[in-house]
């Protein structure tokens, strides 16, 4: 029995134990590290890449440096920064009610897409006929109410029988995307398939081209903070989400809310729809929204389904894949390079959530908590 | 007799995050005896005893088996010292028999073989009295019966020292003379049995000695014969408690509620109420007492318009005291929340408290708004009268909590069960059901409980009380409805029946289907 003294017992090398609170700062503090660290993963793989980097080192600093001239270089560069920021700000917070509810809509793209058709098919078949400023409200209203019975279908499904909710919009959003293919096929009949820009139904400038969208962005953002969390309706979707059992319990019917908040959502989706179509693009394509349905998840989760926190989360994802974009520009690398940084850097952001959870103990420390009191004793 | 020790423990330290879960503590056990570890919930009974059984790794401290120092770094390191844990959830295979149960896990010297594990569970159960037939499968097992069985695993892998976690928690007062009798012969014996366990008179029955921990701490060690309750209660409370529980006369009686041939069942279309009929008055407590899950959540929850009624119906008599003429309301067909608007005042207490009736991450005052959040014409929420009801109940039922803002989750669970009834008393109602008010509470926090419900009782209102404890039941309620597989066994005076009359009717229609079957 000699072998198993007490003062050669092994412990276990590392453990982890949850945290059951962590102070803010300490929290910002791991995922600002988790960022650098990230970064600098990036300029390791980045040396082994790019071949531009590896015959010169010094240009090291021109790569981070990417990642400011990507979004502030110019005004222009600034300005299509805040936009994208706005748009997948937009698309985000249409996301946020049904996360909060638990339910788990990733349908944003198909809802934004239909949502562009709408409009501008109302631009392509009654534009020139009608006053502008009516025309616009048209489409807007088409643009909201596309969205909203993009979301309502498998809201209804999933009220009524149940059916699984992600699989529903996933399946949703390549029916949108046929959709406006075959619309294409039916309003070009060259064969191009691509719609030029429709003279009407333009929203007007304020100032800048794109001050309206960023405007518009913002204040949805506020406004949804506010609807969730100081309205009734905002209560019950969080209800419903923490609890559908307590839900019932307090006499919530979950079902009528996850209706109306779906159309909530998809009527937002229509929003920002609303706002590619007739504030920038003017046509619609299948690529009209580019995925940033999908990105918009990551948007909100980042935000841990915060709308003023969407802002900001909203605001790195832009940074980095503006950032992304120039590297492969500066140096002449591949269009897929940048989807490799910004994987790296959200799989970091991600990845450092655990040790904000979590702590680890190593074999030998103790908590620090307990030699104090020791010390004391 | 000469004492031999079997296992001592020196020094054990535990500790979660910051939480000190054990601190130094000390522990002996004998061979043949049985040891109880007495302690309220959370003082880190069951957490000593893990480090016993390999689960957890004590921080400090020694284990000592047969006065040499072992490591029991997993529950297989413990089953070589002969320590077996009976843990308070069993962990059994349904679709498996007793005995493969029993023998599941263990490695076989030779080929696999049923009859002869059959054959040695079978001589286990002869030698220490208990019922069970081995070739039966664990879905058709009572739960006293799946009980037997993981302590025949233990026995089966040769366990010397036995640790129970709770055994009795889930079991009939019939049942529980039964186990004690199973444990009185395995100390003869010569194994050493540790019950962990928060109940005095069973302490007092059947143990030895008795070890009393609080906050994680070694408080005493006791021989059962030189003490009682009084000063058990104090070693473990920390100080002098009463343990008396009022029951003034019901002031005024008037029936307020009928609950008439109430038959539900549930989504698989089995029968879980079958023709349920009693009456409620004012100013009494009712309590409701059955083996778990034999129909008690589905009547409160079908009373309080949750659940789908096959038949029967519930009728509410609001009595002149409401200003509403008196008139009789049918209940059942209504959703809680037409009930409550329709002005009448029902108020529930679920079993589930962090799963059904608060919401265990927001805060205190979000889950007042639970109740209250529909007030006002406006479509914005009202915080400041939800902030006060808050502060009321903090301030009236001692809720320990840094404020109101602190997710109800981080509460321990006495101060979470106070936020939940003390939310559903502020709703001034007319009935108030609770479903196991004092499950998991210390005996502080299960007293203050006890007096809410009797001032509720003499304020007129009709409580409803859903109990396991058959002592607590008989001591408070005015009068008993027993139910047994969904169905009214009987209904009994709370003053004049006794602990052995209410556990036959809760296993009454069980063992007259066996008669009729033989």
């Amino acid at each position: 029995m000699s072998k198993t003294r007490h003062g050669e017992v092994k412990e276990p090398l590392i453990h982890l134990s949850k945290r059951t609170s962590i102070k803010p700062l300490q929290a910002w503090a791991i995922r600002l590290a988790a960022i650098a660290l990230g970064m600098i993963v990036c300029g390791l793989v980045a040396f082994v890449l790019i071949d531009k980097l590896n015959q010169h080192p010094e240009r090291i600093g021109d790569f981070y440096g990417a990642f400011i001239k990507g979004s502030f270089s110019t005004s222009r560069k600034f300005w299509k920064f805040l936009k994208n920021i706005a748009i997948l700000l937009c698309i985000s917070l249409a996301l946020t009610p049904a996360f909060r509810m638990r339910f788990w809509n990733i349908g944003g793209e198909g809802q934004t897409l239909v949502s562009v058709l709408a409009a501008i098919a109302v631009a392509f078949y009654v534009g020139g006929t009608i006053p502008e400023w009516v025309l616009l409200i048209l489409m807007l209203l088409a643009a909201l109410a596309a969205g909203a019975i993009w979301a309502l279908i498998p809201a209804l499904f999933r009220a009524k029988w149940g059916t699984n909710e992600t699989l529903f919009t996933l399946m949703m959003n390549y029916v949108a995307t046929f959709l406006v293919s075959v619309f294409l096929v039916v309003w070009v009949p060259n064969g191009s398939a691509s719609l030029p820009k429709q003279p009407y139904g333009k929203l007007p400038a304020l100032g800048n081209d794109y001050l309206l969208i960023i405007l518009v962005a913002l204040l949805l953002a506020i406004g949804l903070y506010i609807y969730l969390n100081y309205t009734k309706q905002g209560f019950e979707i969080n209800v419903v989400g923490e609890s559908v059992r307590t839900a019932r319990y307090i006499g919530i019917n979950e079902k009528r809310v996850i209706i109306r908040t779906m159309i909530l959502c998809g009527a937002l989706c229509g929003l920002a729809g609303y706002l590619i179509a007739a504030g920038l693009d003017q046509t619609v394509t299948t690529e009209s929204v580019g995925g940033q349905g999908f990105t918009g998840i990551m948007v909100s989760w980042l935000a841990k389904f915060n709308p003023l926190s969407m802002i900001l989360t909203a605001g790195l994802i832009q940074l980095l894949d503006q950032g992304a974009a120039q590297i492969s520009q500066d140096f002449d690398v591949s269009g897929a390079f940048p989807n490799v940084i910004v994987g790296i850097i959200l799989f970091f952001i991600i990845g450092c959530e655990f040790f904000i959870n979590y702590k680890i103990h190593f074999r030998g420390h103790h908590d620090r908590p307990y030699k104090g009191e020791e010390g004391v004793k | 007799m000469r004492k031999e020790l079997a296992l001592q423990m020196r020094g054990i330290t535990k500790r979660f995050g910051g939480i000190l879960a054990n601190d130094h503590v000390d522990l002996d056990v004998y061979r043949g005896e049985i040891l109880a570890v007495l302690g309220e919930n959370g003082c880190g009974k069951t957490t000593l005893m893990n480090m016993i059984a390999g689960i957890y790794y004590p921080d400090e401290g020694q284990i000592l088996i047969d006065g040499k120092e072992v490591v029991i770094r997993s529950p297989k390191d413990a089953f070589d010292h002969k320590i077996g844990m009976v843990h308070q959830h069993f962990k059994l295979v349904d679709l498996f028999t007793a005995a493969e149960n029993v023998i599941l896990g263990m490695k076989q010297e030779n080929r696999y073989n049923i009859r002869e594990v059959t054959a040695e569970v079978a001589k286990i159960t002869d030698r220490y009295g208990f019922r069970l037939e081995p070739t039966k499968k664990v879905y058709d097992l009572s739960v006293s019966e799946k009980q037997t069985v993981e302590i025949i695993k233990v026995l089966y892998r040769g366990a010397d020292i036995l640790i129970l976690d709770e055994p009795t928690a889930v079991l009939t007062p019939q049942e529980i003379t039964k186990l004690f009798d199973v444990l009185r012969r395995m100390k003869e014996d010569g194994k050493s049995v540790i019950i962990i366990t928060h109940k005095l008179n069973e302490v007092l029955e059947v143990s030895d000695r008795v070890t009393i921990l609080r906050r994680g701490k070694h408080i005493a060690t006791v021989n059962t014969a030189e003490t009682d309750e009084a000063q058990l209660t104090e070693m473990m409370v920390g100080r002098a408690v009463s343990l008396n529980i009022d029951r003034p006369e019901p002031y005024d009686p008037q029936l307020l509620l009928e609950v008439k041939d109430v038959t539900i069942r549930d989504a698989e279309g089995l029968l879980r109420l079958n023709r349920v009929s009693f009456d409620v008055y004012s100013g009494e407590i009712l309590g409701i007492a059955g083996i778990s899950g034999s129909g008690q959540k589905e009547l409160l929850e079908a009373i309080y318009g949750l659940q789908k009624l096959e038949a029967g119906s519930v009728l509410f008599h609001p009595g002149k005291g409401s200003g509403k003429g008196g008139e009789t309301v049918e209940l059942s067909e209504k959703t809680s929340l037409e009930i409550q608007q329709m002005g009448v005042h029902l108020s529930f207490v679920p079993e589930d408290r962090l799963g059904m009736g608060l919401v265990g991450s927001m805060d205190i005052t979000d889950n007042m708004m639970l109740r209250s959040y529909r007030s006002g014409r406006h479509g914005f929420l009202n915080r400041k009268e939800a902030r006060k009801t808050a502060n009321w109940i903090i301030r009236e039922l001692e809720v320990s909590t840094p404020g109101t803002a602190t997710p109800v989750s981080r509460l321990s669970g006495g101060n979470v069960q106070k936020i939940l009834a003390g939310r559903e008393i502020a709703q001034n109602p007319q009935i108030l059901m609770m479903a196991y008010p004092v499950r998991g509470l210390d005996i502080n926090s299960s007293y203050t409980i006890y007096q809410l419900m009797n001032l509720q009782k003499e304020k007129g209102v009709a409580v409803i009380f859903v109990g396991e404890d058959l002592d607590v039941l008989l001591a408070l309620s005015d009068r008993i409805v027993v139910i047994n597989g969904g169905v009214v066994t009987g209904i009994v005076d709370a003053r004049t029946a006794t602990k052995e009359e209410v556990g036959l009717l809760m296993t009454k229609t069980e063992t007259e289907r066996k008669e009729e079957a033989q």
